[in-house]
């Protein structure tokens, strides 16, 4: 490691690259604490930055996101040690969700790795990994660089975003597929872009050095002018997220590594991400203790719900009947352009496929009263909302 | 490709070869693969010079465990004593010197340790009786839900209780203890607290003052229980243990093939299945069992992609790093040390004058340094064995406390000069000795490292501390000679109950993998 360890907590918090053009936006000053960076919630009114992300384009700083550097001639064998699916498979110029799991077979943390090369990757995760991955080098002829602080990251989400990105003179961009990587020339630099992003939309995510992004920030405004090009914060996205049924590390799961009791541990089957798995690749961290699980049967599902009425089920007790419960909400939302009353859930195995006969049990504040309300559920499939540009190539132009 | 084996052992240090030879009693189909010329590992002999045998690191056989001794028959298999019950000898800088023989003890002079040394001896021998039968077992799981696991532990607090309420109590209040504060709150002698002192923390980064030293002087206790023979002096050197090993091991029907250096163990589908060998050949069986240290068997042989991360991290934290250095010295005479009788020469001759002494030797390594002053345990085993050397010559051997793995400026440019600083100290107490060199040869521990193929030259191949000991030892999950690529097992002084000439982990690995593989 060359690099001085990042600040983890330091006050004030850090400022990301992009902060001086996030600060006149964000007029009731909602900001949040983000792995030590100072971050936007909402810039001023989260329904109009929700509508935004679905109706036209916009911009999100996702500088804080933990950013590594993984290079050398054992790199993919590292990646394949390190992670459940087959890094071979990721091709280079090649993007893809990943997780990774300690020897219990329980999920540490998820993100994207992006692969440059044969011999490079970058991992993206929302929690720091530093000791996880170094710890990971040994016997491997890789370096590991936490590059965080060297890359400034923006997500520009929406069905306009491939045109912001036209205006903006990216040539050929509309005919990049998804996960696929590109690298543009760019004031003299590099943009590296990846069409990639948590909102389940048509959607970039634009990686820059820092010393250069503020005048993309400038560029994609002037390109974006007459495409109502929005900064949004991280309350928009995450309705956006749910939408799509992404789940999150901390808010859907906790990372393994971090849990005060172990039995809050999940592996990926019990975060229904058994496409994830591949036991055919060799030995990677937690195999064999996933191949008993597998045996055995995991414990929960992550599910997709479907409640009846319009109150959001956030942090639900899910029921069989009245009395037997058998999951709790992890995430809910009135979800506005599904027009569905949408969950996230962790269920008991045995229940994760019910159509009927679940009931969430949600908590409802009426005006500093609580009060509690069951309605009807059902086990659905995520997205919740997928609509067809988020996958089109070439990008569909509106 | 060469035949096929039940089971592959890796190394043939002694751990390796007693392993090998219950497997092999127990009708398995077992190759022993040595890397280098001769057995034994770093209980091997070591020519000298020509025609002068000396031992390549351990010196004196006091822990072979009996059962291995009995079970193996290794006196009809060639182990012959030529001394036992060897008195230690503390050595005094101003010619007075103190003798420990068994309970006796001479040289005290007008102190109250008359009493007060074999009131403490019986109580230390009464708690690490407690702690004896756990050697000769497999170290129990903890959280493992298995009954006997239970047991095990059940037994283990059953015996401590047996110790009475005032043992019981004693043994607890001590066992964390330094063993600096509990001698001087026992004894007075300095020459007896010294050498005490010593023990305790031979083979271990510890100096007498380092809490949980009273935990490894009665491991070592414990270690020394049950055996006859006291300390004692094989005939043909030390090397002869190993080979009564081999000769046991062969009569069961093992095979054994030195020169045969293990390049890696071959892991296929999971599944340890062979080893490849440094000539490119690659022999299969159903199981490995590796006598090499942990930190070599998996980082080396296996190789991390066959690993978890979590499991590898333990094993970076497992303390490798040597502490002890050997010198060799061949002398054109038998020695004299000041005031010693002649009849004491052929003792086990502790240089550890005062308890500072030995503290202050320690404080250097926590520096990069080696000590100035070092504390010594010194043993002529020509004097019990005149087939070792020609006549009038005689060999000297040294473990030298202490010398850390990694020396401010290299071993390279420092081996030689502490070899000095070590001579000049046994000078203090034997002036003449400079002038008899004819020969001398100082192994520190990356020598040692690279010499026996010992992870950081440590003799335990892992510091004996609470911390690696038992369910611990090498690491939390992995304490019962299993790993975690099936088909591999470790056996060697990386397992509970460690090093010393002992034979116990072999013996122990060797049936817990009987009964794992009879039953799976």
């Amino acid at each position: 490691m060359t690099n001085p360890a990042p600040a983890l907590y330091q006050a004030p918090l850090l400022t990301t690259p992009f902060h001086s053009r996030l600060q006149p936006f964000a007029l009731t000053n909602e900001w949040l604490r983000w792995g030590g960076y100072t971050t936007v919630d909402c810039f001023t009114d989260v329904a109009t930055e929700y509508f935004s992300i679905r109706n036209s384009a916009t911009l999100y700083d996702v500088s804080p996101m933990r950013k590594y550097r993984i290079a050398g001639p054992d790199a993919e064998r590292y990646m394949n040690r390190l992670l459940t699916r087959d890094a071979a498979k990721i091709r280079p110029g090649r993007a893809a969700y990943a997780v990774w799991c300690d020897d219990g077979g329980k999920v540490i943390d998820d993100g994207t790795v992006f692969r440059f090369s044969e011999t490079e990757f970058r991992l993206n995760s929302q929690e720091h990994q530093e000791c996880w991955l170094e710890d990971s080098a040994i016997g491997f002829n890789v370096v590991v660089e936490d590059i965080t602080e060297a890359v400034a990251g923006l997500a520009l989400q929406g069905p306009l975003s491939c045109t912001v990105l036209r205006q903006l003179g990216l040539d050929g961009i509309a005919d990049m597929k998804p996960f696929g990587i590109a690298e543009f020339p760019f004031e003299g630099g590099a943009l590296t872009v990846t069409r990639t992003g948590f909102t389940g939309d048509l959607g970039y995510e634009l990686w820059i050095t820092p010393d250069l992004a503020e005048i993309l920030w400038d560029r994609l405004f002037e390109a974006g002018r007459l495409y109502r090009l929005t900064p949004v914060g991280s309350k928009a996205v995450n309705m956006a997220r749910i939408e799509a049924g992404f789940i999150q590390t901390n808010t859907d799961f906790m990372a393994a590594e971090t849990v005060a009791h172990i039995s809050r541990r999940r592996s990926p089957f019990e975060l229904s991400l058994d496409w994830l798995v591949d036991f055919d690749k060799g030995h990677f961290n937690g195999r064999r203790a996933l191949l008993r699980e597998r045996e055995s049967g995991p414990r929960y599902r992550v599910v997709g719900l479907d409640i009846e009425g319009s109150k959001p089920a956030q942090d639900a007790l899910i029921y069989v009947g009245r009395t037997h419960q058998v999951g709790f909400v992890t995430s809910a939302i009135w979800s506005p352009t599904a027009k569905r009353n949408i969950a996230i859930a962790t269920l008991q195995t045995a229940y994760a496929d019910r159509s009927e006969g679940l009931w969430a049990e949600i908590y409802v504040n009426k005006e500093l009263k609580w009060d509690k309300t069951t309605a009807r559920c059902r086990v659905v499939e995520r997205p919740f909302y997928n609509p067809p540009r988020r996958r089109a190539t070439p990008a569909l132009d509106f | 490709m060469s035949a096929s084996y039940d089971i592959i052992v890796v190394g043939g240090g002694h751990n390796g070869l007693t392993c090998a030879a219950y497997l092999a009693k127990a009708g398995r189909r077992v190759l022993v693969l040595e890397a280098s010329d001769r057995l034994g590992g770093a209980a091997a002999n070591r020519e000298l010079a020509p025609g002068i045998t000396g031992p390549g690191c351990a010196h004196v056989l006091h822990q072979l465990h009996p059962a291995v001794r009995n079970q193996l028959k290794l006196k009809k298999h060639g182990l012959k004593l030529v001394a036992r019950q060897l008195p230690t000898v503390s050595l005094g800088q101003d010619g007075r010197h103190l003798t420990l023989t068994g309970k006796r003890i001479d040289g005290l002079g007008e102190s109250g340790d008359r009493e007060a040394w074999p009131a403490l001896h019986r109580r230390l021998l009464r708690m690490a009786g407690a702690l004896h039968p756990s050697l000769s077992q497999t170290a129990p799981r903890m959280g493992s839900g298995d009954w006997r696991d239970w047991l095990a532990f059940a037994k283990l607090g059953l015996r401590l209780k047996m110790l009475g309420k005032t043992d019981m109590r004693e043994f607890l209040r001590i066992v964390n203890m330094n063993v600096f504060d509990l001698l001087n709150d026992e004894l007075a002698d300095e020459r007896l607290k010294g050498a005490l002192a010593f023990d305790a923390v031979l083979g271990s980064n510890f100096g007498p003052r380092s809490p949980g030293s009273v935990l490894t002087w009665l491991y070592r206790l414990a270690g020394d229980l049950g055996n006859s023979d006291g300390l004692a002096i094989p005939r043909g050197g030390m090397g002869e243990v190993a080979e009564a090993m081999a000769n046991a091991a062969r009569s069961f029907g093992a095979e054994i093939r030195t020169d045969a250096r293990v390049r890696r163990v071959i892991v296929e589908n999971d599944r340890a299945c062979g080893v490849e060998l440094d000539s490119g050949e690659s022999v299969r069986a159903k199981l490995v069992i590796s006598n090499a240290d942990p930190k070599r068997t998996f980082l080396s042989l296996v190789g991390a992609e066959h690993l978890d991360t979590g499991f590898q991290r333990r094993l970076k934290a497992f303390r490798t790093n040597g502490i002890a250095a050997k010198l060799n010295l061949v002398l054109d005479g038998a020695p004299e040390f000041t005031g010693l009788d002649m009849a004491l020469l052929g003792g086990r001759l502790i240089l550890a004058p005062d308890m500072g002494y030995v503290e202050r030797a320690f404080d250097h390594t926590k520096y990069g340094e080696y000590s100035v002053a070092p504390a010594l345990e010194i043993i002529i085993p020509t004097l019990h064995d005149g087939g070792l050397a020609p006549v009038g010559r005689h060999v000297m051997s040294v473990v030298v406390h202490y010398a850390p793995y990694e020396l401010k400026g290299g071993w390279e440019a420092g081996r030689e000069g502490f070899a000095d600083k070590v001579v000049e100290t046994i000078a203090t107490v034997a002036p003449k000795l400079p002038g008899q060199i004819v020969a001398r040869q100082m192994l520190a521990p990356p020598d040692l490292e690279r010499e026996f193929g010992m992870t950081g030259g440590h003799w335990h191949h892992g510091d004996l501390a609470v911390d690696q000991m038992l369910m611990l030892r090498p690491v939390p999950g992995f304490a019962q000679y299993a790993s975690p690529v099936p088909g591999l097992y470790l056996c060697g002084a990386g397992t509970h109950p460690g090093g010393g000439v002992m034979g116990a982990a072999g013996m122990n690995a060797a049936k817990r993998i009987l009964a794992r593989e009879a039953s799976s």
